[in-house]
């Protein structure tokens, strides 16, 4: 059943762009705003739902047989869950600071509906490799989404990049230049919305290239 | 007194100050997407408040008697089979976010099936919300918030505390996706540019409100010194140094025009 869909790579691909989890599907808002204060954080975090992800796709693939409909999403919330767990000790383990930054929503990985609409959409129907490289490929386009959001948030609120001080340092006269508000909550909401509408009338600009480009070699054609 | 004081600390940090949708950016998903209409959205915030409440309450007993190191009844069960020299080895915690989730899923569950027997118009009223707040991670949220209060704190929280944070979280919740809900009305009349409809206003509407919520940011402290003050509060020359650094004031002001007047 699962040789008439696309394949693995076609999987990949749509989840970049195309299915992008956060400008596409508006799914997993709760991340999206809360760690995006700067690009440190918010490559971990992406790291986080990459693992947690990955191995919960793979496990309800490998189930998908014995699921009874009624239990699944008992099932593939304990899944992540566990594997929540997993990647917050190891967090606490390796990556102390940052595990103390990112706080609770590490755990909260659990209810991002993100993974658990992959893990009902995808992963329940398909084979493992469709099912792992969907989760990678959604990955990869949640990480997009929020290192677009992260690079905006820290340039202008920090004037620095993954920590590295490009302008505005501390101490000196420009400091006051930095928008201060883009590192504080309205920033993350101000910032999603005017690229979630860019990224709308960008979509939108391309749709209608693409139609007119179909219609003229119509035309073409027809001569 | 003491206690009062640190209740209405509590309440006032989590329902205003730091407002969870707002300041954390718990609970998204329902203040975007059932936020179109003023009755639904009250709707949903009421059964919001009604789950975090229980929720909270069973997390805070199984956190305290169960997961968090040397709990009584988890050493309790671990004496009946191995001999336990140091109670505090025996730890749980490890299990928390499993134990979490299955109680907010039954706890759900078991809300609907009560609601559906005993108040049938309550229940029709919810309506759909009811099962949706399974996910809804302000729920999550305010159970790790309690465990971190509870876990390995200096003064544990108790069962009042663990409440009061439940309740007035919800009423916070409530409250911000009504405002929401009213702006949304309004903004049906209004020529929004093709692109941002939908999401994309709602977001940035959010982002106007989370800038005036922080404008309650420091009222605790103001609380909290006027309600302990042995003698009624007077301007004295010691207050000025109390109050945040007025160069963070300062900082501040002019920011919100800049931020949203500048990218339009």
């Amino acid at each position: 059943m699962a040789n008439d869909g696309p394949t693995p790579t076609e999987r990949f691909l749509r989840g970049v762009i195309p299915e992008n989890p956060v400008y596409r599907q508006l799914l997993g808002m709760c991340p999206t705003l809360a760690v995006t204060g700067n690009m440190k954080a918010a490559m971990t975090m992406s790291g986080a739902v990459l693992f947690v992800l990955f191995c919960a796709n793979v496990i309800t693939s490998l189930i998908r047989g014995l699921l009874k409909p009624h239990l699944r999403i008992l099932v593939f919330t304990l899944t992540i869950a566990t594997f929540v767990t997993i990647a917050d000790r190891f967090l606490a383990a390796y990556l102390y600071r940052m595990s103390k930054e990112l706080g609770a929503y590490i755990p909260l990985i659990i209810v991002n509906c993100i993974i658990i609409c992959r893990c009902e959409v995808c992963a329940s129907r398909q084979s493992v490799p469709h099912a792992a490289a969907d989760a990678v490929g959604q990955s990869l386009g949640f990480a997009l989404a929020l290192a677009s959001i992260a690079t905006v948030r820290e340039l202008l609120g920090a004037g620095s990049w993954f920590g590295v001080q490009l302008f505005w340092a501390k101490g000196t006269a420009a400091e006051q230049y930095r928008w201060s508000i883009m590192a504080q909550p309205p920033g993350a909401f101000i910032t999603l919305g005017l690229l979630l509408g860019a990224a709308v009338w960008i979509g939108n600009s391309w749709e209608k290239r693409r139609k007119t480009r179909a219609a003229v070699r119509e035309a073409g054609e027809a001569d | 007194m003491e206690y009062a004081v640190g209740l209405i600390l509590i309440a006032v940090s989590s329902a205003l100050i730091n407002n969870f949708v707002l300041h954390y950016f718990v609970g998204i998903c329902p203040f975007l997407g059932v936020s179109r209409r003023l009755d639904t959205a009250f709707g949903m915030g009421c059964a919001v408040t009604f789950v975090i409440t229980i929720a909270s309450l069973l997390s805070w007993v199984f956190t305290y008697f169960i997961l968090q190191p040397g709990a009584g009844v988890s050493v309790a069960v671990a004496r009946l089979f191995v001999t336990v020299e140091d109670p505090a080895s025996v730890d749980l915690s490890i299990l928390s976010y499993i134990v979490y989730i299955f109680v907010i899923a039954s706890s759900v569950q078991f809300v609907e099936m009560y609601l559906r027997k005993f108040f049938p118009t309550l229940y029709k009223s919810f309506g759909v919300y009811l099962p949706l707040i399974t996910t809804n991670c302000a729920i999550l949220f305010a159970c790790l918030y309690i465990m971190q209060k509870v876990v390995g704190a200096e003064e544990p929280w108790g069962i009042g505390q663990a409440l009061t944070l439940a309740i007035f979280a919800g009423l916070g919740f409530t409250v911000a996706i009504v405002i929401m809900a009213g702006i949304r009305e309004e903004l049906d009349f209004c020529d929004v540019p093709g692109p941002l409809k939908g999401a994309g206003i709602t977001l940035i509407v959010a982002g106007i409100l989370a800038l005036a919520f922080m404008g309650f940011a420091g009222m605790d402290r103001g609380l909290e010194r006027a309600l302990t003050a042995d003698e009624p509060p007077v301007h004295k020359a010691g207050h000025v140094p109390e109050f945040p650094p007025k160069a963070d004031v300062g900082d501040n002001a002019p920011r919100p025009g800049n931020a949203e007047g500048g990218p339009r």
